[in-house]
């Protein structure tokens, strides 16, 4: 295992989750630092979901904390963690499917813009965030899908549109849950390179299957078996290690 | 920037087609929603020199309060089913401050709604920590303890109600006993009510709500926090179906414990599903249907909660986006 990073920009520390006494995840460290991209990887039922809606705040820790810029964010709620710059995806694709592919952008966009209170005003004043939107829209491919119900769209589409409505935000730090489940080989590489692209200048964390797709993007990886971690590092230390290789089982390893 | 740009560029010039398409129906769909709402209102305005203005007033206030519960189910998701502890709380508020208070017939109708308002908050304080089946019920379990305290209070007379209510003079110099007089600000109070509705639904506000509905975790991931959004649309339904209520005490010169029973509560989810949820003009057109049979079968031989049973259950057999909704899915197609 290589030095945890000296500064990171999300830390966990003892992280436990117990559902009616089973423990899901137990005793996790994690250290993310400012500027990569970290994986966490595992065979099915490791955790790594648990994790990732722990730190988003989906879920409540039975005990541990979590440090988010030096802020302890253990006791914050998610809306508020979102506002702090800790934005996440969800495994399954999460658009608003009856809203059009615009309309699910400026939702994101309209609140710091101040615009989400206003009840007594027309929705033309949206309007003003097209322009955002749509550049938002073009960098993620889906320009000709904008007038779209985002219900409509094919699930390597709804992936983007997800990317797109995240980065309104513009957040420091990004979570994917799954980014690439569900993808066909031709989605997958569009989505990495989505990826690998907005990431520029963020910290990007995300779980993945996909271990080509791992070791094509992460500069580090956090291995978990059941709940708890069993190695960490960047993809080479990683593969190589016996113990992981052992939870693997050759399954997915190639 | 990378080949995914350009792949999504070379992509646009085919599929702009039906982008525009779907966008041309939608406005299409917009000014047909607007000629429908031009034609309506004229022939509200027509229609008391054709038909008894109780009976049309009634409608109205029904319409109304319908509409308010869809900004919460149609255009939130949540199912309310205590909303007759706001339609019948401020139809006993107005009648006791018209009567007993000898208040001017506005002001007391928009007391009644202020007081449906802050019953809607306590009730929806509580009732938006649960969702779905749950905060049915809890507003269901709320609404039934309104009612028995509505039950008990001397001021409601218990079973008897408030009853003779006068109609007195708006804003002091117009006779509300003639009945074009009372028709025409009943109308006007329900506009202003409908267009309330209307206005919410599609403001910026409207908008976040309408993503809560489609997708809550996803509009707290972007950083909303949905109790807040969900309490204001609460209060502000709770407030209009009080404008409701409280015109109705006005209209029919009576508040009872109907007005405040759960079946009332069932009554405004039959109207809206009946008409189409999520649509502008369903809940009134459902009120209207309702309050019609109802009035035609009074005196029918075959007991009017059967028939209205039966046409509920054709509507979701048959057309579960109600009479509007599926109006608009035959006229999208």
């Amino acid at each position: 295992m290589s030095a945890p990073p000296a500064d990171p920009i999300l830390s966990a520390r003892g992280l436990t989750k117990e559902f009616f006494g089973f423990k899901a995840v137990n005793d996790v460290d994690l250290d993310v630092a400012e500027g990569t991209i970290h994986a966490l990887i595992g065979p099915n039922g490791a955790g790594k979901t648990t994790v990732f809606n722990l730190l988003t705040k989906f879920l409540t820790p039975t005990a541990g904390r979590i440090v988010f810029r030096g802020t302890d964010i253990t006791g914050v709620k998610p809306a508020d963690v979102a506002r702090m710059g800790l934005v996440r995806s969800f495994q399954i694709s999460a658009v608003f499917p009856h809203l059009t592919v615009l309309d699910n952008v400026r939702v994101a966009l309209q609140r710091k813009e101040g615009l989400a209170w206003q009840f007594w005003r027309s929705n033309r004043l949206l309007d003003r965030l097209n322009d955002e939107a749509h550049g938002l829209i073009d960098a993620v491919g889906l320009e000709a899908f904008a007038a779209h119900d985002a219900a409509e769209l094919p699930y390597g589409r709804k992936r983007a549109l997800e990317i797109a409505t995240t980065l309104a935000l513009d957040p420091p730090v990004l979570l994917f849950d799954e980014p690439m489940a569900g993808m066909g080989v031709e989605d997958i590489g569009r989505i990495s390179d989505l990826i690998r692209r907005i990431a520029r200048g963020r910290t990007v964390v995300m779980v993945e299957h996909n271990l080509n797709v791992v070791a094509d993007l992460c500069d580090r990886v956090t291995v978990l078996a059941r709940g708890e971690i069993l190695a960490e590092g960047d993809y080479r230390t990683v593969s190589n290690d016996a113990r992981v290789r052992e939870a693997y089982m050759g399954s997915e390893h190639e | 920037m990378s080949s995914l740009t350009g792949s999504g560029a070379a992509g646009a010039a085919a599929e702009t087609g039906p982008a525009t398409a779907a966008h041309a129906r939608h406005r299409n769909l917009e000014r047909l929603g607007f000629a429908v709402a031009a034609v309506a209102i004229a022939l509200l305005i027509a229609a008391p020199f054709f038909v008894y203005p109780v009976f049309l007033m009634t409608v109205l206030c029904f319409a109304l309060f319908a509409t308010a519960f869809n900004l919460l189910l149609g255009y939130v998701g949540l199912l309310s089913f205590g909303h007759a502890a706001f339609f019948g709380g401020a139809a006993y508020f107005a009648a006791h401050a018209v009567k007993v208070w000898h208040f001017e017939p506005l002001s007391a109708i928009l007391l009644g709604a202020v007081g449906a308002g802050l019953m809607g908050l306590a009730v929806g304080f509580l009732a938006i920590r649960r969702q779905g089946i749950y905060f049915a019920m809890v507003t269901l379990a709320l609404s039934q303890m309104i009612f028995f305290i509505f039950l008990q209070s001397p001021f409601t007379h218990g079973e008897d109600g408030i009853q003779n209510v006068p109609r007195g003079w708006l804003l002091g110099f117009v006779d509300l006993t003639r009945p074009l007089n009372i028709y025409y600000f009943v109308l006007a109070v329900f506009l202003c009510g409908f267009f309330a509705v209307w206005r919410i639904v599609h403001s910026p506000f409207g908008h976040v709500l309408q993503a809560i509905r489609e997708n809550e975790n996803r509009a707290i991931s972007l950083g909303y926090r949905v109790e807040r959004y969900k309490l204001a649309a609460f209060v502000m339904s709770a407030t209009i179906a009080g404008l409701a209520g409280a015109m109705k005490a006005i209209v029919l010169q009576i508040a009872t414990l109907t007005d405040v029973a759960w079946q009332m509560s069932g009554e405004v989810v039959l109207m809206t599903l009946l008409g189409g949820m999520g649509t502008i003009f369903g809940p009134s057109v459902g009120a209207a249907l309702v309050v019609t049979m109802q009035n035609y079968f009074a005196t029918s031989d075959v007991p009017v909660t059967v028939i209205v049973g039966v046409i509920f259950v054709l509507c979701v057999l048959l057309f579960r986006r109600g009479i509007v909704g599926e109006a608009i899915r035959l006229i999208r197609r």
